[in-house]
Formats: structure tokens, C-alpha cells, sequence
């Protein structure tokens, strides 16, 4: 079953190395990992999906948190959440088929970002499984090239959800991120 | 490269490891570490010139264990780093808190393949807590700093900061305080949880047949007085990992002994009838479960480990709580009953049943020498107070079975990794740590061969060690496997070795034979009253195996017992399944 790690980390080269590394190692099963800046200068977060038991899970989140430059990792589990996955589809699309697609794009709410002579590529974002959806509907005209980020996610508001333990992180007195 | 600034990175290196307390790092120079070794002499920390850097982790490793302090190495780039690898995963499975500086080609050519160029951050990531790659003079002392305090704070383990040479060579100023460390403090324990305490207490109140798992993490946490205390009020004996012998006494009436593998049979049975298991600071590794589907059925299980991950990784326990053991106990003592459970005791002792008569230090001297014998009158004979480093192999356990461990810190040995050729240099390392100590080495003559040129050091440091090889003239461990699960087929098993006598002599250093038992004792003294180093050679019986013997993934309770009519050679399996 898949689970949803958001992780912060402090921004300098080598952390996804080391979140990677660990997980290979370990044998946790990573779905899908993205990985970008946040609203503060040096930190970075993570969305991680993992394919794995609960408790195999716990043992995940537990090896993240002995790592230095990890901040903070929350399980998202149960907890409402948002979870979108921004995909970018080139599907065959000639003249006599276009409308067709065009309206499948609409009923998706996804935005036509290209068009080429016999193409069309479609940007869509959502949850993986109304990706997945739309991949189903185009795949029957022709899909020529399909991109997904992965899925970046982020617990609902609400008043009970805790806010992430940030504490202020020394400049990095690591590493990889002084180089030249 | 800066001109600005008080120091050149190379001094702040040395400056560094004097304000963290360092007198002793064990090394190896080269042409990219050459600027700290040419600051190192207006400093006064002792530098170990080793004889390969692998030495140099085990030394530093022996000097952490016998001492609770960090140790440290240094090395050059490429080969030197790369010869760092086996010592830093042995301490990463055994928790050793170990700082290992590295140098570094320049950054101008980091990723050119340049000379004596690797990216030794990535080849120890997996074996090193955390690790550094610095590129400026003025990054060395907050990441040495923080390389300190990760690896000391928490589950200690090695930590590998690799200063580039140009990092050496620029200059910055010495800025301590604003380099404090602070990232080690953001995943400490989550605070005691009133709730889990309340229903540990409620399973030792209940608990017909308790007993305490005694690991490594008691003196990594300094609570031995505490589970002594807790032991001793609730009425319930222990029984110790590899690791935790010596953390509570060997001759606490409480005592079982070891378990797992090697461990006595009657302890393993206990374990498999308890019904409850209180583990301090172990972490349940294969060697002392056996097959986990079978282990300790009746049993509730308290975990206490500062590790998290370690909680629920292989065995699945009712109670976990993540915290310093020393703590965590100190919160449970004050409610924990005094009670009497010598019903409890009786059983077990009555399970020792014909243990003694098929031990092996009760067989009548029939003019073989085993090496059983030589651990227990060696016990005798240093009166159970000397720091044993052990080797790995058929001896290792011996010594573990009948070297009585009373004292904390009294036998090093690679647990978790396994390391052959650990012993002599890690030895060397905790005579340095504590020079008060007699330092015995208890070395295969296989593990012995891996890394003997360190006797040299030994003699060039003036340091002395007293060194007992068990020659069997075997990888006896793997003979051992191979003589009860691959049919006696003894595939590259057999090793020749040196005469040790004349080795001892090339090195300078007193050598001596024993061949018989009634020899050993005056060999033994002459060893101990040798002004250096002092080496024997122990002939043992050559096909003894190491009894009882849980084979790999069988059940705890399923153990191939010495025969017992018969103690020598070629014993014949109860079991004849591949352990593998
Ligand atoms: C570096 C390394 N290589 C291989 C092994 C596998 N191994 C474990 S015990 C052993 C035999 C050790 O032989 P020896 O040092 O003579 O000790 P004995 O078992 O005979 O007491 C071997 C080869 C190991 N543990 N470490
Ligand atoms: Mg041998």
C-alpha cells in the first residue's frame, strides 16, 4: 500500500544521495520521489511514496530520522491530504481524431501546451489516479511520449495538524554544498 | 585560496582535535594529507604511524571501546581512504564513535580523476553515520565540530570528514563558538512516554519467567548499576549478547552467560521458555535469535534502544521505547517490585543438567591441548582482569564461553561486522587508552596473519600487548561449517603460517610455543613479566569445533551439543541441513 513521507531536509547537494542510498539499502520500495525548494533559504523538502507495510514504513521513517541533515519527516497516513502529480502527455492526435481529444482534455480539466501537426501534448495535474485516468483514455489514439513528476504532497489544513518541527539550521557546515 | 585569516585550514585541523580533547589519532600519510602532517608537530597529539590504514580504524576503534572516548584517524586521499573501509563498517555495526579525517585532492580538480582521487564520501556513505566533504579552510571546524558531536551523540558510529588539500592549505579564522554543533540535537529521543513505562512495569509484575537481554548499549549508556539494580530487586537473571559480556558481571549470581549462536544451551532454552524478554540495548541481530519465526514464543517482549529503527525491526515486541537506556531505567526503578522468582531460577538451573559434564574444561587432560583450556586458565591466570581483544573465529567464541567478563570495557571484539585481523590493532589501540590495563590479544592464526605487521607498531609506539594465537592451523570457523554442513569437504580451509616463534623474533619482540597444558602457565607468566610485546603460539587440537551451536537460521532450542563421550575432533552433526 502506498504511504506519503514528507520530508525536510537543509538544502545541500548530496541529501537525496543519502535518502536514496538509504532506502535502496534498506529495501524500501520508493514509488515515486520528488524533490524541491521550500519557502525558507537552504531547505529543501521531499515527497516520498513508498510501497510498503505499515510497519516497514515506521522503520523507514525512523532510519530518516537519524539522518544529519534531515529536519523533519511526516507519515501523512490517514490524514486528509493533497496529492498531485503533474503529467505531460504527447498523444497522437491527426485531424479527423483531434476534437476527440480536445474534449477528453476538457473533461479532464487538463491544458492542451502543444501542438504539432499529427500531436497534441496535454499537461494535466492531479491525483496519480486521475492521471492514470486520462492515460487509460488517451492511450487508444496513441500515446507518443509520457513525463510525470511524481507526486508532491501536502497535509490538509486543519487544527490539529501539527506544524513541522523547524528548527533553524546551522549553515551547513557540510559538505558537498561548499564546492566551487 | 584566502590569505585572510589566523589560521591555515591544516591548523585548524589540530586545533580542533586538541580542543576536543585528542591526544592520540592513528595514521598514515601522503601527498594529499601532507599539509596536516606538516602543521601536526607544533601540536602536541600523539600520532600512531600504523601499517595499513585499515589498522588505523581498528586501533582507534580498540582505543574507543576500551576508553568510551571518540577515536580518530587520518589518512591521505585514494588508497589510503579507500584502505579505511573495512575499519569504519566494523565500527559502524558495533556503534563506535570514530572520527576519520581524510585528505582530498584540490577542489579545482574534484571529479577530473585526478591522482589518488576517489569519492570516498560516496564509497562510506553506507558506512559511516554522516559524512563530510569539505572544500574551504573555513568550513574544518564546523565540520569537524559536528563530525564530534554526531559521533558521539545518539547511537554512536564513525563519521568521515574529507578535507580537500587546498582546504588544508587556505586560511581562515578560528571562530569556536560560532561553529557549534547543533544538527546532532534535532532527532534525540522523543521524551519518556508515562504510558509505555506504565505497561512495561505491568509485564515484569506479571512475568512468571522474565529475563533481561543484556547488550552492548548498557555500557555505551553507562547503565550498568541500574539494570544490576533492576535485576536484582525483581529477581531476574540475564543473559548477554557478544557485545554485553562484561556490562553486567559474568559472575553475578543473576548470570546466565551468553545466548545465541555459541551461546550455552541452557541459556537459549531459557530464553525459548520465558515469558517475558526485557532487551537493554540489543537489537536482536540473526546470531542471537536464530529463526526468528521460533524465537521466544511465550514470550512478551520490552525493547529499550536509543535507536528507533532498531524498535520492531526483527522482532515484533509489546513494549518499545526509544530512549537512553540509563534513563528509561531510572524512570522504571522507582516502581518496579521487589519479588522472588526462584521458582524461575531453579528451572534453569536445572537445565544446566549435563552441561558441565560435556564441558570441555572438565574433560580429563588427555595431552591434547584445546583451545577451551587456554582461555580458562588464562582467565585464571590474569585473575579475569584483563582487557581481552578478540580476533574472529572458533577462538573468539572460546573466549567468550570461559573468559569470565566482570568488568566493563574488558573484551573488545568485532560483533556485528566480523572482522578478521581486528584484534591485534585494536588491542594495540586500548593499551594506548589505558595503559594501567593488561592488554591480552586472543588471535586465530588466520585473523593473525591479516594484519600482523602491526606488531611493529606496537614496538615502535612502545606499546605492549601480550598476544595468544590459537593456531589450529585452520580457518577453523569455517572448517568448523564445513566439517557439520558441507560433508568434511575442507575447501581452502587449511592455512599454513609462519614459524611465530622466529616471526616474534624478526620483530624483536619475546615469542614463545605451547604445546601441552603443563606448559601453559609458565609461558603465560613469562609473556606477562616481557618488558614489550610478548607473543605465544598456542598448538591446539586442530579439528575441535565450537559447542553448542545454533545452526544458522535454525530455532534457538534446536543446538548441536558437544558428544559426549568423545570432545575431539571430528564431531558428527545432529543436523545435517545447510545453514545457509
Ligand atoms: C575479513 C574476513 N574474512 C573472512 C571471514 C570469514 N571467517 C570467519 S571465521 C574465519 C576463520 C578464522 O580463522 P582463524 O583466524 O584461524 O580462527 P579460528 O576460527 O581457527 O579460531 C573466517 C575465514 C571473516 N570473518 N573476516
Ligand atoms: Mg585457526
Amino acid at each position: 500500500m502506498p504511504h506519503v513521507l514528507v520530508v525536510y531536509t537543509d538544502d545541500e547537494p548530496g541529501v537525496l544521495t543519502r535518502v536514496a542510498s538509504l532506502f535502496r539499502r534498506r529495501g524500501f520500495n520508493i514509488h515515486s520521489l520528488t524533490v524541491g525548494p521550500t519557502e525558507r533559504p537552504h531547505q529543501s523538502r521531499m515527497t516520498i511514496v513508498v510501497d510498503a507495510e505499515e510497519a516497514t514504513v515506521r522503520l523507514a521513517v525512523e532510519h530518516l530520522r537519524k539522518q544529519v541533515s534531515v529536519l523533519e519527516v511526516q507519515q501523512l497516513g490517514d490524514r486528509p491530504k493533497v496529492v498531485r502529480d503533474l503529467a505531460l502527455i504527447r498523444v497522437a492526435a491527426g485531424l479527423d481524431v483531434r476534437s476527440e481529444v480536445l474534449q477528453l482534455a476538457q473533461v479532464f480539466r487538463a491544458n492542451v501546451v502543444d501542438i504539432a501537426g499529427d500531436s497534441l501534448a496535454i499537461e494535466c495535474t492531479g491525483g496519480p489516479d486521475k492521471i492514470d485516468a486520462l492515460v487509460d483514455a488517451l492511450r487508444p489514439f496513441g500515446i507518443l511520449e509520457l513525463g510525470r513528476t511524481g507526486a508532491v504532497a501536502m497535509a490538509r489544513g486543519s487544527r490539529a495538524s501539527p506544524q513541522p518541527r523547524l528548527t533553524a539550521a546551522p549553515q551547513p557546515a557540510s559538505n558537498q554544498a561548499m564546492s566551487v | 585560496m584566502s590569505k585572510a585569516g589566523t589560521h591555515t585550514g591544516a591548523q585548524l585541523i589540530w586545533e580542533c582535535l586538541t580542543r576536543e580533547g585528542v591526544t592520540t589519532v592513528f595514521g598514515y600519510p601522503g601527498g594529499a594529507i601532507l599539509p596536516t602532517y606538516d602543521a601536526m608537530v607544533d601540536f602536541s597529539i600523539r600520532h600512531v604511524l600504523v601499517r595499513h590504514e585499515q589498522s588505523a580504524v581498528h586501533m582507534a576503534d580498540g582505543y574507543a571501546r576500551a576508553s568510551g572516548r571518540v577515536g580518530v584517524v587520518v589518512a591521505t586521499s585514494g588508497p589510503g581512504a579507500t584502505n579505511l573501509v573495512t575499519g569504519l563498517a566494523t565500527a559502524m555495526m558495533d556503534s563506535t564513535p570514530l572520527v576519520a579525517i581524510t585528505g582530498q585532492v584540490g577542489s579545482g580538480v574534484l571529479g577530473t580523476d585526478a591522482f589518488q582521487e576517489v569519492d570516498i564520501t560516496g564509497i562510506t556513505l553506507p558506512v559511516t553515520k554522516h559524512n563530510y566533504l569539505v572544500t574551504r579552510a573555513a568550513d574544518i571546524v564546523p565540520a569537524l565540530r559536528e563530525a564530534f558531536a554526531v559521533a558521539k551523540s545518539g547511537r554512536s558510529g564513525p563519521v568521515l570528514v574529507d578535507i580537500t588539500k587546498d582546504a588544508q592549505q587556505g586560511r581562515a579564522d578560528l571562530d569556536w563558538e560560532a561553529a557549534e554543533p547543533i544538527r546532532h540535537l534535532r532527532h534525540l529521543p522523543p521524551p519518556l512516554d508515562p504510558e509505555a513505562l506504565a505497561r512495561a512495569l505491568e509485564l515484569i509484575r506479571h512475568a512468571k519467567r522474565p529475563i533481561i537481554l543484556a547488550g552492548h548499549g548498557i555500557q555505551m549508556s553507562g547503565a550498568r548499576a541500574e539494570v544490576l539494580t533492576l535485576a536484582e530487586r525483581a529477581d531476574i537473571p540475564f543473559a548477554l549478547t557478544l557485545l554485553g559480556l562484561g556490562a553486567v558481571p559474568a559472575t553475578h549470581p543473576l548470570s546466565l552467560g551468553m545466548m545465541g549462536m555459541h551461546g550455552e544451551a541452557w541459556v537459549n532454552k531459557a530464553i525459548q521458555e520465558a515469558d517475558l524478554l526485557l532487551a537493554f540495548g540489543m537489537r536482536f541481530d540473526d546470531r542471537v535469535t536464530g529463526k526468528l519465526k521460533e524465537y521466544a514464543p511465550h514470550a512478551k517482549k520490552i525493547h529499550i534502544d536509543i535507536d528507533a529503527s532498531e524498535l520492531g525491526k526483527n522482532v515484533p515486541v509489546d513494549v518499545a521505547i526509544a530512549g537512553d537506556l540509563l534513563t528509561v531505567l531510572r524512570a522504571l526503578l522507582p516502581d518496579v517490585p521487589v519479588a522472588d522468582r526462584s521458582k524461575w531460577l531453579k528451572q534453569i538451573r536445572g537445565w544446566r543438567g549435563d552441561s558441565a559434564v560435556r564441558d570441555i574444561k572438565n574433560l580429563p587432560d588427555d595431552g591434547h591441548l584445546y583451545a577451551a583450556h587456554v582461555m580458562h586458565d588464562l582467565w585464571r591466570l590474569t585473575g579475569g582482569n584483563a582487557v581481552v581483544v578478540t580476533d574472529v573465529g572458533q577462538h573468539q567464541m572460546w573466549e567468550a564461553q570461559y573468559y569470565h567478563h566482570d568488568a566493563e570495557r574488558s573484551l573488545i571484539t568485532s560483533g556485528g561486522a566480523g572482522t578478521m585481523g581486528f584484534a591485534l590493532p585494536a588491542a594495540i589501540g586500548a593499551k594506548l587508552a589505558r595503559p594501567e590495563a593488561e592488554v591480552w590479544v586472543v588471535a586465530g592464526d588466520g585473523g593473525f596473519q591479516m594484519t600482523f605487521a602491526e606488531l611493529m607498531t606496537a614496538v615502535q609506539e612502545g606499546v605492549k600487548v601480550n598476544i595468544a594465537i590459537i593456531n589450529n592451523g585452520f580457518l577453523g570457523m569455517v572448517r568448523q561449517w564445513q566439517a557439520l554442513f558441507y560433508e568434511g569437504r575442507y575447501a581452502a580451509t587449511p592455512i599454513l603460517s609462519p614459524d611465530f616463534v622466529k616471526l616474534a623474533g624478526a620483530f624483536g619482540i619475546h615469542g614463545q610455543r605451547v604445546d601441552t597444558r603443563a606448559d601453559l602457565a609458565e609461558a603465560v607468566a613469562a609473556a606477562r613479566a616481557a618488558e614489550g610485546t610478548a607473543l605465544i603460539e598456542f598448538r591446539v587440537e586442530q579439528e575441535d569445533s565450537v559447542y553448542p551451536m545454533v545452526p544458522a537460521g535454525a530455532a534457538l532450542h534446536e543446538m548441536i551439543r558437544r558428544p559426549a563421550t568423545h570432545a575431539g575432533a571430528s564431531a558428527i552433526a545432529e543436523t545435517g541441513s545447510d545453514p545457509v
